[in-house]
């Protein structure tokens, strides 16, 4: 216990802290529309096809973290204008997209001389190195999400709702759902950082339905899915800590624990009346 | 005849999706006050008519216009087109009808919140407001969405087949509702219930690959096959007479 506390002294964890906070909140947001529009897969798409990206970055020399982010901008783009235009089944397109990007990355990952970079660490995160500059980004973004989700509220959720009928009273839908795909795009990429490509969704869609055991509206599971993801990810990342285990897979246990302890609860609440 | 300048006017229109026509041909005109009744079997193009209507789907071929100028039109779709799961209240629904002209950082004002109750109450949906869409029947989510297509006071009210799940209590109160509604806007009604239907509207359009417009009320089983229009003709219960005339 004394060694955990000791912990918070350090910068390092200091960062992680701040990182799984600053996450939470900005999936608390992206997570909610990403689950009630049911596009979790394409979330899916976008997160593991900006891998491409990070190989070609670390190829060329250039930042990965903006190399991530032009592939996973495209790819949402990409598949938003694939389901509006529809020539190719959405779900295909998605899974071409998906495991394209994934092998981008490893050719040109393979192909970069001299030090290759910890393929681990993109896959599985490392919370615990994440810096300064890494969080004034991610402090960014989140203000940047705050602001769009408070002045375009209700043409966030009515386009995402009834698209044809958002249409029918004039909101301009494609731009609302273009600009919610870039936003997208970049929290995960933000998040990819803390938590892996094969770990990011977790945190785009636990807390989200843990928040939908308490409210069927959109605003509330906000808030909810921020509770919870940031009790949640703080909790895991002690709990990584304590047993030196890694902390974005510690993360997502903990989170699917709370959901099934809450279900659970709840299920057994609803039986006694 | 009314000597207005019609709302919408479709001239030969042809549409349909992936480059498949549903619709060849079709020509419409919808004045203030009509109350058009749309009849036809499935995948004859009633739906497809309604989103060209609605500007959602663009015709290959033809033109629309509206010589009366910017057009204000409300909407009811299928209930099968909404996702139940959508994590949004009744509230909420009726409200985002209100979508236009409005600025989007400023909340929504009390006059179109009352308005917004006065609508629920209105379609018997009476303290349900806060309610999420997914735990209403068929019925009262269709309610809820017609409050949503007249809310911004439309000038011309597009229903989708408004009267599936309605229950049997409701819908001669819906019907009601329709034609006071339509002192003050026209409507463009999909039925399937062409008994009942027939008893409201004030004309008759028939779509099955085109469209045959009838303008009046008074449907034979004839005209239906003239107009290559195979609909049932067996509704529950009486149909009133003066619907199926006997030449």
């Amino acid at each position: 216990m004394e060694n955990l506390l000791s912990l918070f002294e350090y910068r390092f964890f200091q960062n992680a802290l701040l990182a799984a906070i600053l996450t939470s909140l900005l999936a608390a947001m992206i997570g909610t529309y990403i689950v009630s529009r049911k596009i979790v897969f394409i979330s899916g798409g976008i997160t593991h096809a900006s891998f491409g990206g990070i190989g070609m970055a670390y190829y060329f020399g250039i930042n990965p973290f903006l190399g991530a982010v032009v592939f996973a901008i495209s790819t949402a783009l990409g598949i938003e204008w694939i389901a509006t235009k529809g020539k190719v089944r959405e779900d295909s397109a998605i899974a071409i997209l998906w495991s394209l990007g994934m092998a981008l990355g490893i050719i040109f990952v393979f192909l970069t001389p001299g030090y290759t970079p910890n393929l681990m660490s993109f896959l599985f995160g490392s919370i615990l190195s994440v810096g300064t500059a890494d969080l004034w980004i991610l402090s960014g973004v989140l203000i940047l999400t705050i602001v769009f989700f408070i002045l375009f509220f209700r043409p966030i959720v009515y386009t995402a709702f009834d698209p044809e009928f958002s249409k029918t009273r004039g909101l301009p839908v494609a731009l609302v759902r273009n600009i919610m795909a870039i936003l997208i795009a970049l929290a995960i990429v933000l998040s990819i950082r803390t938590m892996g490509i094969i770990l990011v969704l977790s945190l785009f869609t636990i807390p989200q339905n843990t928040a939908f055991l308490f409210s069927g509206n959109f605003k509330p599971i906000i808030f909810g899915s921020a509770i919870f993801g940031v009790t949640g990810s703080l909790i895991g990342l002690l709990v990584a800590s304590w047993l030196n285990i890694p902390g974005g897979a510690a993360i997502i246990f903990v989170l699917t624990l709370q959901f099934f302890l809450i279900k659970g609860i709840k299920l057994l609440a609803s039986q006694k009346k | 005849m009314n000597s207005k300048l019609p709302l919408v006017s479709l001239k030969n229109v042809s549409a349909g999706y992936n480059g498949d026509p549903v619709l060849t041909d079709v020509n419409l005109d919808i004045y203030p006050f009509d109350f058009v009744g749309v009849i036809g079997p499935n995948g004859g193009g009633k739906t497809t008519l309604s989103k060209i209507l609605l500007g959602i789907l663009k015709p290959f071929r033809g033109q629309v216009l509206f010589p009366s100028g910017r057009l204000n039109i409300g909407y009811l779709p299928q209930v099968s087109q909404i996702d139940r799961a959508f994590p949004i209240t009744i509230r909420e629904v009726v409200l985002s009808g209100n979508s236009s002209g409005q600025s989007w950082w400023k909340p929504v004002s009390g006059k179109l919140r009352e308005k917004a109750e006065r609508l629920i109450a209105q379609m018997g949906l009476d303290g349900l407001g806060d309610r999420p869409i997914g735990e209403l029947s068929g019925g009262q989510l269709q309610r809820a969405l017609l409050a949503r297509a007249i809310i911004n006071d439309p000038q011309l009210l597009v229903l989708d087949e408004p009267d599936t799940f309605v229950d049997r209590n409701f819908e001669g109160e819906l019907y009601q509702l329709l034609e006071r509604l339509n002192e003050s806007m026209a409507i463009f009604l999909i039925s399937h219930d062409i008994g009942t239907i027939s008893s409201i509207v004030k004309t008759i359009a028939c779509v099955n690959g085109t469209l045959h417009y009838h303008p009046s009320n008074v449907l034979t089983a004839e005209m239906l096959q003239v107009y290559n229009c195979p609909i049932d003709l067996i509704t529950h219960g009486q149909i009133p007479h003066r619907v199926l005339k006997k030449h």
